[in-house]
């Protein structure tokens, strides 16, 4: 079998161990007994080692078969961000030991990898501007800071899930149902794209773009068209109206279009499940929550913004310097992909300085690390995908 | 300066919440900490006397009250965040692509909100006097925030006695009294010195204490930060920065910017190559090759020669006599080095300029006669050209880049991309006629011309373009780093922690502090009482948790 192949059989291999392991946390919620807790928990994170393994296997056998490492382009930056995570899941699981924590970081992985299977996922060439050892230093460390970053998330969401009074419908409790939904909104996009993509459905557009007629391909049915475009595949679905002119580029109605795909699949898993629980989703994990320590898990939320952000201050802000300073002959240029660094780095240094001189711990604490979450996704995917600049390789 | 005289007899400066020696709360100084009776202690700086919290009367005072503040700290940060992001709402200035007129371009690309977003000075906003005061606030504020801070907590913390007071002890997070006259101090001791705690005694009282450096983590960080910030602020002194930019033709040799003529640069070659999907060493790429719709390049490069003038000093005017130093590659990624601090970057080229054109003079009607051909080098273009019948071309104008606009050529740029001519033509004998001739375009413009001039052949070239920079701020600024690094990891990744064994008549007393990972220190604390015959203490804050919890712990149980 070709490096290649094995590559990516290797990383179908670690995402089905992971979804085992996520499961096999989730069953220490329901077993009281502890001997007996402590021994499926002893499972779950051996089948987490063994995923994660397995995926350090992936990424070298991907390392040798491109004769470079894998985390030039958005798939393979975003399936090592996910395997980071769970390595940081890990680290962390062995000094505080929570199992639901699992239960929380090891989806957030698996979306992440999910979502990052969305991109083109063949071995592509590097551009002359990527040729360079800094390449493997700068981007291992700042998605290993990241994802440290947001195991800080994970454990954030458990602490609201368990703490914010559910007893009546609040501005917290609607915050909290709209992050679910978020979450819920990859799910569905994933899930759309997946069955269109087996479907290899295709729908071909042709449209003015910056004065000349372009064809879009869409691959997903056209709800949103391009704007002033013309329908050119017979018996297509669509389009219901058209992407607003403002939206610039070739790609942005295929873009607003997938938005608009996955706001809609997430409503719909979302709504499904409230008919189904029949009362917020948030209120329906919470008793699951309950063996939590709400301080411990707090502590564990704080402790990897602690432990993560001097790795991502050196990954993406020092090491990034150094490269750029070689390659674009400065070390720092105000590219978006910088400034939105260094925004997530004000704003955890503001995390940092309200919990250790203000005394934000607890709920105020595990609301940041949700933003900051958000921050470094907006990083990840917004500022590739809507904003570009130096850094849009995929 | 009314100082404060402790019951343990040490003497605290005025502002003091906590006792320095003995950690005593007094009681009119509670106020600062936020410490309310019946909840324990809050050990921000441990009660050191800030000069912030003591003194609020002089303009001095508001001044530095206002910037020793973390909540106005973060509000600046918070600015500088939302001010950041707004700047990523639309490209920056510079990142525009060459030759668009700001001006129009944003309202055009972008509408109404591209216009406003021009007009508020959004497109260079990182460069903007409000930007950089609100960093320069920053780095005000991170000044007079440590200093205000650093201090007293340094004193505080080398005057401190293993001897604590009873409500310093009680109001502890950590904290638990033990009744048992039999205790092995001797085993405790050891134990602690085996996790590494320095120990401090006092009339049997304990102090036992470890990573204390850790709390100059924060300190040492925003040393680092305002290095940093310092060494960017070098760089508008002009000896301390330079940034050039060179383009250099293929067989031209320039002088590098910046080296007051000492250094010269040729062009031998640029390469731009282009992954071939076909290449057996692309195989792994071949996909992703095929799907992209334009040639991803692999490498650009100029092949450079470096010369060192040799008759200095310089004469103004005089041909330099250069001397070969070396033979040296420009790539992306690997900026040629100057032994002087100069690095050149591969950072840009053009394709196929236009280098020579030549022409031959025709009859209108019939493209097969010739009476003779000239070539226009279009680096020096000459004002006439003689053909070999004694006929002259003079050159009127020259268009290195030009555009019909309405019939009249325009000049775009004064690069050779897109070259043409007026030529005047006097055959010996006959009345001038005047052409006009360039690539694809050939006009008669008084349509009463019997020749005409036509293109037969052209020389192109590769342009490469190199940014010529010296950046002595470098060190400082990775300097700065580096302090910022270690100052952070210093901070984050140990932590102080104290713990605190007060004997009793019936048994003891212990109590735990850290600056944060409670959850380890109380695990130090259980491993060292371990066969000491020392019950473990409770976190009161857990437990108090916990009782609030049992009434209301948001869980409804429907």
């Amino acid at each position: 079998m070709e490096l290649a192949q094995i590559s990516s059989n290797l990383l179908y291999a670690s995402f089905f161990i992971y979804l085992v392991a996520t499961f096999i946390f989730g069953a220490t919620i329901k077993v009281s007994n502890e001997n007996r807790n402590k021994k499926i928990a002893n499972v779950g994170i051996g089948l987490t080692i063994v995923g994660f393994l397995t995926q350090v296997g992936y990424f070298f056998t991907r390392w040798f078969a491109a004769g470079h490492a894998p985390v030039s382009n958005l798939f393979e930056f975003m399936t090592f961000f996910g395997m980071m995570l769970v390595f940081g899941f890990i680290v962390l699981y062995f000094i505080y030991r929570i199992t639901l924590l699992g239960l929380f970081a090891l989806p957030v992985a698996l979306l992440i990898i999910a979502y990052a299977s969305m991109f083109p996922t063949e071995i592509s060439p590097l551009v002359p501007s990527l040729k360079s050892h800094w390449l493997y230093i700068h981007v291992t460390t700042a998605a290993l800071g990241q994802a440290i970053l947001a195991i800080s998330f994970a454990a954030g969401l458990i602490y609201l899930i368990r703490q914010v009074n559910q007893e009546k419908a609040t501005k917290r409790t609607r915050w909290l149902e709209f992050i679910i939904f978020s979450i819920l909104c990859v799910v569905g996009y994933i899930a759309v794209g997946t069955t269109f993509g087996a479907m290899n459905y295709e729908t071909t557009f042709e449209a003015p773009v910056n004065g000349s007629m372009t064809q879009i391909t869409y691959e997903m049915p056209a709800i949103a068209g391009p704007k002033d475009g013309e329908l050119l595949t017979d018996h297509a679905f669509g389009p219901l109206f058209e992407t607003p002119g403002w939206m610039q580029g070739v790609n942005a109605p295929v873009k607003f279009n997938t938005v608009i795909w996955s706001l809609l699949a997430g409503l719909v898993i979302y709504g499904l499940l409230r008919v189904l629980l029949r009362k917020r989703v948030a209120k329906s994990i919470q008793p699951f929550l309950r063996s939590a320590s709400p301080r411990l898990v707090d502590e564990v939320s704080y402790r990897a913004v602690a432990i993560g952000f001097p790795v991502f201050t050196l990954g993406a802000l020092i090491f990034a310097s150094i490269w750029a300073q070689e390659a674009w002959d400065r070390f720092w240029g105000w590219d978006p992909k910088e400034v939105w660094a260094l925004i997530t780095w004000f704003f955890y240094a503001a995390f940092l300085h309200l919990r250790l001189t203000r005394g934000w711990e607890g709920e105020r604490s595990a609301w940041l690390a949700v933003i900051g979450f958000a921050i470094i996704m907006f990083n990840l995917i917004a500022v590739n995908l809507i904003i570009s600049g130096l850094h849009s390789y995929a | 300066m009314s100082r404060i005289t402790c019951e343990c007899g040490h003497v605290n400066p005025e502002g003091t919440v906590l006792c320095e020696a003995c950690g005593k709360p007094f009681e009119e100084n509670q106020h600062l900490n936020d410490n309310k009776p019946e909840q324990l202690l809050n050990m921000r700086y441990d009660g050191s006397a800030r000069r912030s919290q003591t003194y609020q009367r002089t303009f001095v005072d508001k001044v530095w009250n206002f910037f020793s503040s973390v909540k106005i700290g973060v509000s600046i940060i918070i600015l500088l965040v939302v001010a950041s992001a707004v700047g990523t709402i639309f490209p920056q200035e510079m990142y525009l692509p060459p030759g668009s007129d700001p001006t129009t371009h944003y309202e055009e690309q972008y509408g109404m909100l591209g216009q406003i977003y021009y007009q508020l000075g959004f497109h260079n906003l990182y460069s903007s006097w409000w930007y950089l005061l609100i960093i320069a606030m920053l780095g005000v504020s991170i000044v007079i925030a440590s200093i205000d801070r650093f201090i007293p907590l340094y004193k505080t913390l080398r005057k401190q006695k293993p001897k604590r007071h009873v409500n310093f002890m009680k109001k502890q997070r950590i904290f638990g009294e033990t009744i048992n006259e039999n205790i092995d101090y001797s085993k405790l001791r050891k134990n602690l010195r085996s996790k590494r705690y320095k120990l401090f005694e006092e009339d049997g009282h304990l102090l036992a204490e470890k990573n204390r450096f850790s709390r100059w983590g924060p300190y040492v960080n925003h040393i680092g930060l305002i290095l940093v910030l310092l060494g960017s602020m070098l760089r508008f002194v002009p000896a301390m920065y330079m940034d050039e930019f060179l383009w250099i033709r293929e067989g031209e040799t320039k002088e590098i910017a910046g080296t007051e003529g000492k250094y010269y640069i040729e062009n031998e070659d640029f390469i731009l190559e282009t992954y071939d999907a076909n290449d057996e060493n692309n195989s792994q790429f071949q996909e992703s090759l095929q799907n992209q719709a334009n040639p991803v390049p692999e490498n650009y490069q100029t092949n450079a020669v470096i010369y060192k003038r040799t008759d200095l000093p310089i004469v103004p005017g005089k041909e330099p006599e250069l001397e070969k130093v070396k033979d040296a590659e420009a790539r992306v990624n690997h900026p040629i080095q100057l032994e002087n601090g100069i690095s050149l970057y591969q950072a840009s080229y053009q394709l196929n300029e236009f280098q020579s054109m030549t022409f031959k003079l025709h009859d209108k009607g019939n493209e097969d006669t010739n009476y003779g051909e000239f070539t226009v080098d279009l680096t020096e273009p000459k004002d006439e050209y003689t053909l070999d019948d004694g006929t002259v071309v003079r050159l009127d104008r020259y268009y290195p880049e030009f555009e019909l606009d309405d019939g009249v050529p325009t000049q775009v740029s004064k690069f050779p991309r897109n070259p043409a001519f007026i030529f005047e033509v006097q055959r010996p004998g006959e009345e001038p006629e005047v052409s006009f001739a360039g690539i694809g375009v050939n006009i008669d413009a008084t349509g009463e011309n019997d020749y005409k001039v036509g293109l037969v052949d052209f020389g192109v070239r590769d342009v490469t373009g190199l940014t010529v920079k010296r950046d002595y701020t470098l060190p400082f600024i990775a300097f700065g780093a580096a302090i910022f690094m270690i100052g952070v990891i210093q901070g984050m990744y140990w932590n102080h922690r104290r713990i605190w064994i007060q004997p009793k008549e019936t048994g003891v007393w212990v109590a735990g502090h850290t600056n944060k990972n409670w959850f380890a220190l109380k695990k130090d604390i259980d491993q060292t009482l371990e066969d000491t015959g020392i019950e473990p203490p409770v976190d009161q804050q857990e437990e108090k948790d916990k009782r609030e919890r049992g009434k209301d712990d948001g869980i409804s149980t429907d």
